[in-house]
């Protein structure tokens, strides 16, 4: 308090102080500072967010004002030797930058502009790398099957024992069918259950989009790996004549989290191999660029797990005969295809 | 300079940023230290939150919902796995709204980093953008939940090949930004940001305006005037120096540095009125180093 009625005592006896400044470069100060404090005054408001109570004349004045600090701190570093005021002076440029170049957009308004095509338009962006993942998944898939056929020892090795529960190669026909259609404790215990597999899932997404910064490899991996579990239970639930019905039960939510993980190793894949073929950009520019459209694919994952992890807990033990089943699974597959390759083309027409 | 050891470090951190207008803006890299805590102070504050949420959540499962007596075990049973999912989704969505939340805001700093007077920007001087802000959040889970999990899961059995692998992995990417000049960690390479200092500075009062440096001492009635011999004997630093002992202004630390440079330059004041002195010496070591500084001429401390 004693300091700010210490500054409102000077600014009101700015004349005679200017005049009596022994030093050139504090009159220079003195005779500057008043903006200087209102440019203080106004980026203090906008960095507390009481944008509403910032009036319009601030909020035009803020350019110039941010400009003439900065020309005084240009002058003041060639012609003070005030450190204080010279630290000051960078630090009150540097908030001023930051404002003028802050995130231009709010969380709400980046959700906004994210779900109207934002979103769609990057997964677009990754086709490429989409497809490598896709090819990568496929393989995994027939790989796991082929071992598990050649000798059926693999099963333990590809499934962890945990996951696969009663369901395993010698398991009978009526043990396989009752973990499609049995009544597991209902709907309600099951969805803790998917609420705990959508964070374990989300988890191994974001694992395969983060392991794209060594190069994608271990990205490809990865889904392979996991794709060769699926391979497996494939087998198995084939030997027992299930695999439609599997393949049903599977897709109600699988159509989503699988689209979502194949997603996010083609987001992945994409960063590995802007890196390693960064073109006329420098490696690091390179990696911030994909990093971005990958980000912005990856936030879209997370949310496309957690309808997963619905469809999983509810839809599936609700409908419980395959065609039901497969309806659902391929319904959310179109839907969501529609929404990446034709819902943001038109946002992105309109745009341009 | 090279004296103090603290401000070595800290001019190796500065850095220049040229803003898309041209103008050159001066910033400091912020420490890895402070970056540490800030994000120890964030997840003190994460996890107090979660606690809360999860007293209030077994509160209303119990008290308010009355499941004690009336209900049956299997209502009891369906309430609790309701509030388990609310409570498994609202976590780790918790996680990642906090960070985005804060860092997309107009401090571009979680509460952590604010408090440790840092925050997050764009290393090419554009603007921040969403996307960068959660590439740099999304990474920070493989740095360092994952390896932490693996960890954990490792110690109860399978053996202890994962567990090794993944203390490899905390360490790679615990020690990235010790591997690079900028501090930065993967996430801020993938986001193309970097972490800053954001100091908020006080305009300090104008020295020269002080009754010592405009004229005639209040205490005893002296004019201190010096000569060119006398004022040729210090440069920068040593003025800089006393720049912050006048602004602190503790007596003793005043007596001690007039007396210093009494013996410097051979004259023989009084007790008493040091402040007077030293107000009049650092006007005039100024104006004489400011007036050189315009001609190109710069003395960094006493030995140049």
């Amino acid at each position: 308090m004693a300091l700010m009625a210490f500054f409102g005592r000077k600014t009101v006896e700015a004349p005679p102080d200017i005049a009596a400044a022994a030093l050139r470069s504090d009159r220079f100060r003195l005779e500057r500072e008043g903006e200087w404090k209102r440019l203080e005054e106004i980026v203090s408001r906008m960095e507390s967010g009481r944008l509403r109570k910032l009036s319009d004349e601030d909020v035009l004045a803020l350019p110039a004002l941010y400009r003439t600090a900065a020309s005084s701190l240009a002058v003041a570093r060639e012609t003070t030797l005030d450190a204080s005021t010279l630290a000051y002076l960078e630090g009150l440029v540097q908030r001023a930058w930051f404002q003028v170049y802050g995130p231009r957009t709010s969380f709400a308004g980046w959700l906004r502009r994210f779900l109207g095509g934002g979103w769609s338009a990057s997964v677009r962006a990754i086709g490429p790398d989409l497809l490598i993942a896709l090819a990568a998944m496929i393989a995994g898939t027939i790989v796991g099957w082929l071992l598990v056929s050649s000798d059926s020892q693999w099963f333990h090795a590809l499934v962890p024992p945990g996951f696969a529960g009663e369901r395993g190669p010698g398991a009978s026909p009526e043990t396989l069918r009752a973990t499609l259609f049995g009544e597991q404790q209902g709907a309600t215990g099951l969805s803790a259950f998917a609420a705990y597999l959508f964070s374990n899932n989300a988890q191994v997404a974001i694992l395969a989009f983060a392991l794209g910064f060594a190069f994608g490899v271990p990205s490809i991996l990865l889904l392979i790996h996991n794709m060769a579990l699926l391979g497996a239970m494939l087998w198995l639930y084939h030997g027992a004549g299930l695999t439609l019905d599997l393949v049903a039960w599977l897709s109600v939510h699988g159509t989503t989290e699988l689209f979502a993980i194949l997603l996010a190793g083609g987001a992945g894949i994409h960063i590995g191999r802007a890196m390693a073929f960064p073109g006329n950009r420098s490696i690091m520019a390179a990696a911030a660029e994909s990093g971005r459209r990958a980000a912005q694919v990856m936030t879209g994952v997370v949310l496309m797990l957690i309808v997963a992890a619905f469809l999983e807990g509810f839809a599936r033990q609700l409908i419980a005969d395959t065609p039901g089943r497969l309806i659902v699974g391929t319904f959310m597959l179109i839907v969501w295809l529609t929404y990446f390759y034709a819902f943001g083309r038109r946002a992105e027409s309109g745009e341009s | 300079m090279a004296s103090n050891p603290y401000l070595a470090a800290q001019a190796k951190r500065r850095r220049e940023l040229v803003t898309p207008e041209g103008l050159s803006l001066p910033l400091t890299v912020a420490g890895r230290g402070a970056r540490a805590a800030a994000l120890i102070l964030d997840y003190l504050l994460i996890n107090t939150v979660l606690i809360a949420t999860t007293i209030f959540l077994l509160y209303l499962a119990f008290g308010v919902l009355g499941l004690k007596d009336g209900a049956g075990p299997g209502q009891l049973f369906g309430t609790l796995e309701f509030l388990a999912v609310v409570w498994l989704i609202a976590m780790f969505l918790f996680r990642y709204g906090y960070f985005l939340f804060f860092e997309l805001g107009p401090r571009g700093a979680t509460p952590g980093k604010r408090l440790m007077g840092i925050r997050i920007a764009a290393r090419d001087g554009g603007r921040l953008t969403a996307e960068a802000v959660i590439a740099r959040n999304l990474l920070r889970d493989i740095e360092l939940f994952l390896p932490i999990m693996f960890i954990a899961s490792a110690q109860q059995g399978e053996g202890g090949l994962a567990g090794m692998a993944a203390a490899a992995w905390l360490a790679v990417f615990l020690l990235f930004p010790f591997f690079n000049k900028d501090a930065l960690r993967a996430g801020d390479l993938i986001a193309g940001t970097w972490v800053v200092e954001a100091p908020k500075r006080k305009l300090a009062e104008t020295l020269s305006l002080a009754e010592g440096a405009r004229g005639p001492s209040q205490a005893t009635g002296a004019t201190y005037q010096f000569g060119e011999a006398e004022l040729s004997v210090y440069g920068e630093f040593e003025l800089q120096a006393l720049e912050r002992v006048l602004r602190e202004g503790r007596p003793e630390a005043l007596a001690t540095v007039a007396e210093t440079i009494c013996g410097k330059i051979g004259w023989n004041t009084g007790k008493g009125d040091e402040r007077a002195f030293l107000e009049a010496y650092y006007t005039q070591l100024r104006a004489r180093l400011e007036r050189d500084m315009r001609f190109g001429k710069r003395k960094a401390d006493k030995h140049s």
